[in-house]
Order: C-alpha cells, then sequence, then structure tokens
C-alpha cells in the first residue's frame, strides 16, 4: 500500500511538473522573445559594419598584417562539416589544424563534424531543411557547386579567388568551382586522379602480369579483359566488381565504362548527359558478360576496397592517392595478407585514359549571419591561402595541391615516394572534371540504380537509355 | 494412452531441437558483437570465421574511446535559442568531457526514458478520460486515435523536420521525444485499460468528495497500473530502437544517440569491423543488463497488461 | 456511452463541469498529439498539392492532383506499396503464430530453462536494429558470410549466393531479421498468458477426454484471445516502422526490390529532392494505414 501511494505521488509529481514546464516553457519562450527581439535588432547592425570592413581589407590586400589584425577582430562560432576527404576525416588531424587556425583567430570557435558518404548527404539536407545548415562544409564541386550552391544555399566566393593564391589555381579546378551562373560556391583545397588497383600477388601467380604494364600502370582494353579472364581461370572467382549498392565510389564505375572504350559522360560544355553511347553500351555489356566481374548491388565503394583489402576481389575500381598509402590494417601499399597493392589507370584502347577527378575544398553555407560568413572566409583563407599553413592542410588530405606553386608538400614524409609515383604517372592523365552538371545530385541517384537493374539482367541499351532520359529531366529542372 | 505420451515426447524432442537451433540464430548477432569487440584487427577480418576470440583485446574499444569527446551531459533551457542573444540555446550546467561514445549512450538513456515518463503520464490521463469521461468530440477523437495509431513517422517527415526548425527543437533530442510521445498508441491503450476501473467507484468517489486528480491519482492510477507497465516497456524499448527520427533530428557529435553513433561508425570505417563490434557492444550491454536486472519485472510488466488489455 | 443511460437527468452544470475536466485530462498529451502529430499531418497534405524542393531559389508551385496521378503510374512506388504490404502480411501473421508455438512449447519448462530461452528470444528486441544490422549485414555477405559459409560447409547451396545483392531474396532478407528483432515480445506476452490459464479447466476437459489440440482451441484459445489483439497490433505497428533495416542493409536496392514506402518517401525527399511528391506518397499511405487500422479494430471490437 506504501509502495502504492509512494508510486502515485511519484507520478503525480511528475505530471505537475510537466503540466508547468509546460506552461511555463511557453511563457519563457514567448515573452523574452519579444525582448530580445528588441534588443537584437541593433546588435547586428553594429557588428555588420566593422565585418564589412575586414572584408573588405580582407579582399584589398591579403597581405600578412591586415590579417593579423583582422583576426583578432572577427568573432563567432563557426560549423565545419567535413566528409573523410584523407585524415580530414580524422578528428585528431583536423583538431590541429583548427589549433593553428585559432592562434591567429582566437575570437573564432570552429566546431567539426565529421560525415561519411553514405549518409553524409542525407545529414546535409536534413540539416539545410531543418534550418540548421553547417556554416562551412568540405567537399568536392559536384556537391558544392552542382547541387547546393545551384540551389541557392552557398554563399558566392568570388572574392577568395580575387587574391594573390586564388588567382594561381589551376584553370580546370577553377572551372569546376564556378556554377553556372558565375559564382563561385567552392574554394578547392586539394585535389586527385582516381584510379584503380590489382593485387600483383594474385595477378602473378595467375600469369596475368604480363597484360600489365606495371612500369607505367597502364593497360589496354583487351589485356585488361585478357588479365580478368586469366585471375578468374586460376580459381579466383571474384576479380573485380561493378560495385551499385548506393553512389559511394561510384566515380569507379563511371570511369571504368567511359575509359574502356573512349567514351564519355556528358558533353563537353556540361550540360548534358551523354553516357547512351555505343562505346559506354559495349563496355557494360562486356563487363556484364566478363567472368569473374559481378555487378554487386549489395556493396559500394568503400565495401568494395575492403573487399579488396582482404583478397576477396583481385582489383579495386575506387582507388587512389590516399587509398595507396593508407596504413589502417596492414603496412601501405599491401592488402591485409601483405600481397603487393598495384596502382593502374583504367583501362583504355586507345591508349589515352581520362581519370575521373576528386576536388575538395570549402565551402560556405549562407546562414543569414554576416559575421558567421566572415569567420568561414577567413578560415578558408587561412586554410588554403596561408603560406605557412596550407602545406600542412594540403597533407591533411593525402592529395595534391591545386596550385602550381606549391611543390614539395611530402617531402621528406614516409610516402614521398608514393606521392611522387601518383604525381608522375595519374595526375597527367587527370581528365574532364564534369561532375557539375546540372541535376548531378539526381543523376549519381540514376546511375547506381541503372547498374542495378542491369545487374539483375536488364538489356543494357534500354536501361542507359533510361538513365539518360532521367537524368537529363533532373539536369533540365 | 502409451502410444499417446510417446507421440507427444517424439514432438517434444523434434521441437525442443528446433528451438534450440533458433535460439543460437537469435542469440548469435549478440555473441558475434560482444567477442567481436574484443577480437585482434587479423581475427575479425579473416576470411574463414574465427568461432571465438583466440586473444582478448581491448585494441577496439581504445580505438573507439580516442575518437571524439564530448561533455557527459549539457543542460539547456529549452526553446533558449529562440531568445538567446547569440542564436544558441543556453546551457546552463555540463558534464566532463568524455569520449563521444560514453555521451551517445547517455543521449539515449535521456531520449528513451523521458520519452517513457512524458507518454505514460500523458496517455494514461488522456485514456482515462476518453473511457470515463463524456465530452464533445469524444467519438472523433477516438476514431483519429485509432487510426493514427499504426502511422509510420516517415508520413510527416519533411512537415515535422521543418516543425522542429521553426520550434529550434532540431537537432536537440526533444526532436525525438516529443513526436514519440505524441503517438497516440499510448492513448489507445490506456483507454482501453481504463474501461476495466468501475463507473460506481469513481461515482462513489465523486460523493465522498474527491476532486478530479485525486480521484484520478488514488483510484484510477492503480487500477491501471499493469497497463502503465505495458506501455512503459513497449515506450522505453520503441524509443531506444527509434533510428528513424534520431537520424532524421539529429546531426551533431554532443546530440546523437548510440544507434546513430554506430550507423555512423559503420559507414565510415567499413574497414575497421573491430571498432564498429566495440561501438555495438556499448549499446547492446547497458540495455541488456538492465533487461537482464528486471527480467522478472520487464516480463511481468508486459503480460499483466496485455491480458487485460 | 454505457453509463450515460444509467444515470439520466444529469444537470448542465455537472455536464460542464464533467466537459472540462475531460477537457484537462487530454491536454498534456493533445499538446503532442495534435502538435506533433495532427499538425504535421494538416502539412503533409498540404505540400502534397504543390511541386516542392529544397533550396532557397525553389518556389512551389500548386499543380493540384498531379502528384497523386503521377504515384499511380510510378512503377517503384507501386512496387514500394506491394513491398510494405508483403512486409506486413507475411511478418505480422508469422510473427504471431510463431511466437504461440514457441510460447506453447516451453512455458511448461522448468523455471530456469523457460527464463533462459525467454531471455535469448528476447535479446535482439533489446539489442536494438542498428546494432543487430551490423552483424546481419556481415552474415549475409556474399563473399565470407556465414550463410554462404555454412551453406558451402553443409552443401546445400553450390555457388555462393548474394543474398541482399539479388532481388529474390533481398526482401526475405529483410523480413527474416524483422522477424527475429519482433517475436521477443509477443513470447513474453503469451508465456504469461498461457502460464495464467486457468489449470482446472484444462483438467476438467481432460477428463472429458479432449485430445491436446481440442484443449488448446477451445479452452487455451479464448482465454488468450485478448494478448493476441495486443499483439496484433503492436506486430503491425513494428511492422510499419521497418526502416532502418532498408535504409542500412539495401538503401531500397537492388533495383527497388527492398523499396517500402517509408523508405522511398525518404529516398524521395533526400536523394531527389521532391518534397511534394513525396508528402503524397505519405497521404497515400496514412490513408492505407488509417483504413486498415480502423477495419483491425472493428474486428477486434465485434469479437
Amino acid at each position: 500500500m506504501k509502495k502504492k501511494r509512494f508510486l502515485a505521488l511519484g507520478l503525480s509529481l511528475v505530471m505537475a511538473l510537466s503540466l508547468t514546464a509546460c506552461g511555463g516553457g511557453n511563457d519563457a519562450a514567448q515573452q523574452p522573445a519579444e525582448d530580445a527581439a528588441a534588443t537584437e535588432e541593433p546588435a547586428p547592425a553594429e557588428e555588420a559594419a566593422p565585418a564589412e570592413d575586414t572584408a573588405a581589407a580582407d579582399d584589398a590586400a591579403g597581405d600578412a598584417q591586415t590579417e593579423e589584425a583582422a583576426g583578432g577582430d572577427l568573432s563567432a562560432d563557426i560549423t565545419l562539416w567535413t566528409y573523410p576527404i584523407g585524415n580530414w576525416g580524422d578528428s585528431a588531424t583536423v583538431d590541429s589544424l583548427v589549433a593553428s587556425f585559432n592562434a591567429k583567430y582566437p575570437n573564432i570557435g570552429v566546431t567539426v563534424e565529421y560525415l561519411d558518404y553514405t549518409n553524409g548527404d542525407d545529414q546535409v539536407n536534413t540539416a539545410i531543411e531543418g534550418g540548421q545548415a553547417p556554416d562551412l562544409v568540405m567537399e568536392g564541386p559536384e556537391r558544392l557547386v552542382a547541387n547546393w550552391g545551384a540551389r541557392g544555399l552557398m554563399v558566392d566566393l568570388s572574392d577568395l579567388f580575387a587574391t594573390e593564391a586564388g588567382g594561381e589555381i589551376y584553370e580546370s579546378v577553377n572551372a569546376a568551382c564556378k556554377g553556372t551562373d558565375g559564382k563561385y560556391y567552392e574554394y578547392p583545397l586539394c585535389m586527385v586522379a582516381h584510379c584503380m588497383a590489382i593485387n600483383q600477388n594474385v595477378f602473378e601467380a595467375a600469369d596475368a602480369m604480363q597484360y600489365v604494364d606495371a612500369e607505367n600502370h597502364t593497360w589496354t582494353t583487351d589485356d585488361f579483359l585478357k588479365a580478368v579472364q586469366a585471375v578468374y581461370d586460376s580459381g579466383q572467382t571474384n576479380v573485380g566488381a561493378i560495385y551499385c549498392s548506393g553512389q559511394g565510389g561510384d566515380q569507379g564505375t563511371r570511369a571504368i565504362i567511359n575509359n574502356m572504350y573512349s567514351s564519355t559522360f556528358t558533353n563537353a560544355e556540361h550540360t548534358a548527359y551523354t553516357a547512351n553511347t555505343p562505346e559506354n553500351i559495349k563496355a557494360l555489356e562486356t563487363l556484364y558478360a566478363q567472368d569473374g566481374i559481378n555487378f554487386d548491388a549489395a556493396i559500394n565503394g568503400g565495401e568494395e576496397i575492403t573487399l579488396f583489402r582482404n583478397g576477396t576481389l583481385a582489383m579495386s575500381f575506387c582507388w587512389n592517392a590516399a587509398q595507396q598509402t593508407n596504413t589502417d590494417n596492414s603496412a601501405a601499399g599491401t592488402t591485409n595478407n601483405g600481397d603487393t597493392i598495384l596502382p593502374m589507370l583504367f583501362p583504355s584502347d586507345d591508349g589515352k585514359t581520362e581519370l575521373c577527378g576528386g576536388i575538395w575544398g570549402f565551402g560556405i553555407f549562407d546562414n543569414g549571419d554576416q559575421a558567421k560568413i566572415d569567420a568561414a572566409k577567413a578560415f578558408i583563407d587561412f586554410i588554403c591561402n596561408d603560406a605557412d599553413q596550407v602545406k600542412d592542410s594540403v597533407k591533411a588530405s593525402t592529395y595534391f595541391p591545386v596550385r602550381p606553386t606549391l611543390t614539395g608538400i611530402y617531402d621528406g614524409t614516409e610516402i614521398a615516394d608514393t606521392m611522387n609515383e601518383f604525381s608522375t604517372y595519374f595526375m597527367p592523365s587527370m581528365g574532364d572534371y564534369y561532375q557539375v552538371v546540372p541535376g548531378w545530385a539526381e543523376a549519381r541517384t540514376e546511375w547506381w540504380n541503372m547498374l542495378q537493374r542491369i545487374g539483375t539482367g536488364g538489356d543494357v541499351a534500354t536501361e542507359v537509355e533510361t538513365f539518360v532520359t532521367n537524368a537529363n529531366a533532373a539536369a533540365a529542372q | 494412452m502409451n502410444s499417446g505420451v510417446k507421440r507427444t515426447s517424439a514432438y517434444q524432442i523434434v521441437s525442443l531441437v528446433i528451438l534450440v537451433i533458433l535460439a543460437i540464430l537469435f542469440a548469435f548477432p549478440l555473441y558475434w558483437i560482444v567477442t567481436g569487440a574484443f577480437k585482434t584487427a587479423a581475427s575479425i577480418n579473416a576470411t574463414t570465421p574465427d568461432w571465438f576470440p583466440k586473444e582478448w583485446v581491448l585494441d577496439n574499444f581504445n580505438k573507439l574511446f580516442s575518437r571524439q569527446t564530448a561533455p557527459l551531459w549539457e543542460f539547456g533551457i529549452p526553446f533558449s535559442s529562440k531568445f538567446s542573444a547569440d542564436g544558441k540555446p543556453i546551457i546552463f550546467t555540463a558534464g566532463p568531457v568524455v569520449p563521444a561514445a560514453i555521451r551517445w549512450l547517455v543521449n539515449t538513456v535521456f531520449m528513451a526514458v523521458m520519452a517513457m515518463i512524458l507518454t505514460c503520464v500523458t496517455s494514461a490521463m488522456a485514456g482515462y478520460a476518453l473511457a470515463k469521461k463524456r465530452f464533445k468530440g469524444q467519438h472523433l477523437l477516438f476514431t483519429l486515435i485509432v487510426c493514427a495509431m499504426a502511422l509510420p513517422k516517415q508520413v510527416i517527415l519533411i512537415p515535422l523536420l521543418r516543425e522542429m526548425s521553426a520550434l529550434s527543437l532540431y537537432n536537440t533530442i526533444w526532436a525525438v521525444i516529443f513526436p514519440t510521445v505524441g503517438w497516440p498508441f499510448g492513448v489507445f491503450l490506456m483507454k482501453q485499460f481504463s474501461e476495466s476501473v468501475p463507473g460506481e467507484m469513481l461515482e462513489a468517489a465523486r460523493i465522498d468528495g474527491a476532486g478530479e486528480a485525486k480521484t484520478f491519482i488514488e483510484i484510477v492510477l492503480p487500477m491501471i497500473k499493469p497497463g502503465i507497465g505495458a506501455l512503459a516497456i513497449f515506450t522505453f524499448i520503441n524509443s531506444w530502437n527509434d533510428y528513424f527520427m534520431q537520424l532524421i533530428m539529429l546531426n551533431s557529435t554532443n546530440t546523437q544517440t548510440i544507434s546513430l553513433g554506430i550507423a555512423k561508425l559503420q559507414a565510415e570505417n567499413s574497414t575497421d569491423f573491430g571498432l564498429i563490434m566495440a561501438g555495438a557492444s556499448l549499446a547492446a550491454i547497458p540495455i541488456i543488463a538492465i533487461f537482464i536486472m528486471f527480467q522478472k519485472y520487464f516480463t511481468q510488466g508486459i503480460a499483466m497488461g496485455a491480458v487485460k488489455g | 456511452m454505457a453509463k450515460s443511460s444509467n444515470i439520466p437527468n444529469r444537470s448542465k452544470v455537472l455536464v460542464r463541469r464533467e466537459t472540462r475536466s475531460a477537457y484537462l485530462f487530454l491536454l498534456p498529451n493533445m499538446i503532442f498529439f495534435v502538435g506533433f502529430v495532427i499538425i504535421p499531418m494538416i502539412l503533409c497534405i498540404y505540400t502534397s498539392f504543390f511541386d516542392s524542393t529544397m533550396g532557397k531559389n525553389a518556389k512551389d508551385v500548386f499543380i493540384g492532383f498531379q502528384n497523386y496521378i503521377e504515384l499511380w503510374t510510378d512503377p517503384i512506388f507501386l512496387r514500394a506499396l506491394k513491398n510494405t504490404f508483403v512486409i506486413v502480411l507475411v511478418s505480422v501473421p508469422v510473427v504471431c503464430i510463431f511466437s504461440l508455438w514457441v510460447s506453447a512449447s516451453i512455458y511448461k519448462l522448468k523455471g530456469p530453462i523457460l527464463s533462459t530461452f525467454r531471455c535469448i528470444f528476447y535479446l535482439p528486441v533489446v539489442t536494438g536494429s542498428v546494432a543487430v544490422t551490423v552483424v546481419w549485414k556481415w552474415m549475409y555477405n556474399n563473399y565470407y558470410g556465414i550463410f554462404n559459409y555454412l551453406g558451402q560447409g553443409l552443401g546445400v547451396i553450390d555457388k555462393n549466393i548474394n543474398w541482399l545483392g539479388d532481388e529474390r531474396f533481398a526482401l526475405w532478407c529483410i523480413i527474416l531479421i524483422l522477424f527475429t528483432t519482433s517475436i521477443g515480445q509477443p513470447i513474453v506476452l503469451y508465456i504469461s498468458a498461457l502460464g495464467n490459464v486457468d489449470t482446472s479447466l484444462v483438467e476438467a476437459s481432460e477428463v472429458d477426454g479432449a485430445t491436446n489440440f481440442q484443449k488448446f482451441w477451445k479452452i487455451k484459445w479464448p482465454l488468450i484471445m485478448p494478448t493476441t489483439l495486443y499483439i496484433l497490433v503492436i506486430t503491425t505497428i513494428n511492422s510499419f516502422q521497418c526502416f532502418a533495416l532498408i535504409q542500412l542493409l539495401t538503401s531500397g536496392g537492388p533495383n527497388h526490390s527492398t523499396d517500402t514506402v517509408m523508405y522511398y518517401i525518404y529516398y524521395t525527399a533526400f536523394k531527389r529532392y521532391r518534397y511534394g511528391y513525396g508528402n503524397a506518397m505519405g497521404v497515400v499511405l496514412a490513408i492505407f494505414i488509417a483504413l486498415l487500422s480502423a477495419v483491425q479494430f472493428k474486428l477486434a471490437k465485434e469479437k
């Protein structure tokens, strides 16, 4: 009985509390909200004036001294969301980068969140809809320019491109960062050419290295197919996978298909999708028919890499310098059981491979707060343009700089040799950065859906046609 | 008679075998999570399964705990970002800095307990009113409740997101709790239970001069207590497992839940299975410990509820 | 309702007082119910008549019933609708029947054995769907998953099956996990419901020479009917909430064979940025579910 009474008392207490809390909460929310509106009004005006000054100062001079002075003035709390771009997805590395930023700008607080390629886009999209988009986001033009930028959510960064460092950026990279409206929605930090990789030990055991030009990391389409067959015949039934459970790593599947018979994914003007060429269709049909290549709708790029590393697959289509230098599970450049990983260009029938490029940099979401935008710009300027800082920032990505004047970044590091190899044999093959065609987000969704349909027996020509129709419909919107 | 006994026992043996096989299937995921968390990287990445860890290591937990950090708790004033000067919620207390995974666990427990308490209290009151009072719109309300009961939250995904944003609740744990409390299954259940409270008792209490609140607390509540137990357990578990609302409403290290944390670990590190397992066991072990400790209460609570419901 | 006929001639004051107290009792819950279910639902219906997308350049364009018309010609939506009902129509009866069978087989076992079994069947429920999914994903893996490993070892299959990557199996794989995570609660409920059946009734029927089946069907089944109804309701709710499994395991693939309407709404909103269309789907699903719930409730009431 006592227990019951105690329970009843407890419940009623909680109830009363919750009731008052609700009532009180509402009152509190309404009352001070009005007060705050009144007091808040003049505040932004005061802030806005010096903020513009500093921005102007940055633009005009960009020399260290004015910036130093500006550093103390800028004050805001900003959020930075990064995708796992090399070590930019690792909190210890990013913390040290932010710490060096804060040494110069002590009054700008940077809160970092780490996204992944499976759910990251959805997370940003829900945040946009929830009214809490990050101030700064780090990713490539396909998201920043073609998607969020095109939707009017991003801030124009033309003034950053007007700086001395901004003027040095490679023309092709500069073009990729510019939206169709002529505004810049991304300021680039680093880039890489995505390639593929093979398990050299497995290839040697299957006597397939004869098809590979290991010195130059090249092969022809015919040799590639022969090599796959040889590995398959040697008993390794899973040679490669056209992964398509989602969009993660989809540049790899596009690159292998486009290069095999030298075709393109979009037109040169970046206005429409042209994947329905006879060459692409032939490539898809060839891959589908090839022993040892599975269209796997259960895995994405990241999982394909896992399978490659643990020896299940003999090749990966989702490779780059950062993968080659990764030491999570074993020494750099080796699989989990110590086999040698040989990075390769995608096979091509005309000997000229166009690698799909990756460009990464920063964009600023327009959250309507000038102080935050200025702080975010200061962050970008410091990370990408500050002469003492930029090398560390690029190094953290384990990719390559976007300016020709930045050299010797990896000198003296353990990965110097690998990085040299990549810049000699792979970076020159970087192709057109076409991932900025309007409707890109929808188009890549259509792409993996198309691969799934082909993988389950759909007619290649029909499915590719469907893809192009749907993708171009999204591009036209 | 004799053959009858024999047949039953043969049937019993067969069914026992099936049950044991099933039990293994049911227990296996948990077994694999917990052992996986203590395996070495080589062992967990082995292509032929290592059924039992040859070597128990804490590497995975060390890795999990050396990632991001967060304060153990933060209590802010609800809606305060609406009127605070810098547009951020006013936080009046924050705990010591701990590994973020621990914070996620705290968030999850807070969320589930809060949702449970609020649901039980509000539903018990509303269910009683629906069952024992007459008022305008009663029939309409009850129809609405029945129709909305099985409605998946995905249906109102976008409007709910915008609403939470407008209320400045987006990316707070309340954005997950409130829709759970609003879900009308609890009211339905409580209404069914309150039907069994005899009207004469309520009438007698009224004649004795007891107020509405007193009648509810002293007469109704004790009678529907089993129902509240059932609802409490149902809400707690559902809210613990409600990955969708968490996915939509929470987006920062400090606010997210353990389920979200594991899902992110999985997406980020598909190469590091041990780390994912460590995260998963961190999520599973506390609630299983709670379950085993209170097993009797858990099972009786639900069961008594159902018999009457 | 019955009460009102018992007590006629209530004064207006009393009626008003009762109404007021009823509203007060309802108020706390209604704040949440109206605020976070009804209002969003109304907004959902409203937006479903617009072509609405994300972004600042986006303008909502009123297009009437266009979204609804498109739905019925969208093969993916129709497939998702079918999958949703397959999941519910398969998992609800299977969970109910199976949990009853399991409970009936174990409820007479000795205390510790019973509670061990009960605990094991309840484990997936409390482990949480996300944690469980991590392991299932590995178990279903095409290349080194345990099902292929055991299947090949036992000679049941001669070639690895890509469980989640194959249209024929993917949905059933999802249903199997859903089954393991939703059967725990019904088992617990049935065990105690069966344990509460009055033994004297059963003994009396034994004297009359009833078979096991008769004993069950004639005596126990009617007594555990309320439990069954409760289980039906919670299992239906759980099956409709099946989202995490799909999002984490297949993202609706391959080829939309595991899309449910719930997942397709999310996909439409955040991968295709078509909010109006997503909301129209939500409205259609809500109507279906409301009808289903109403029918279920009517049937339950008649019994």
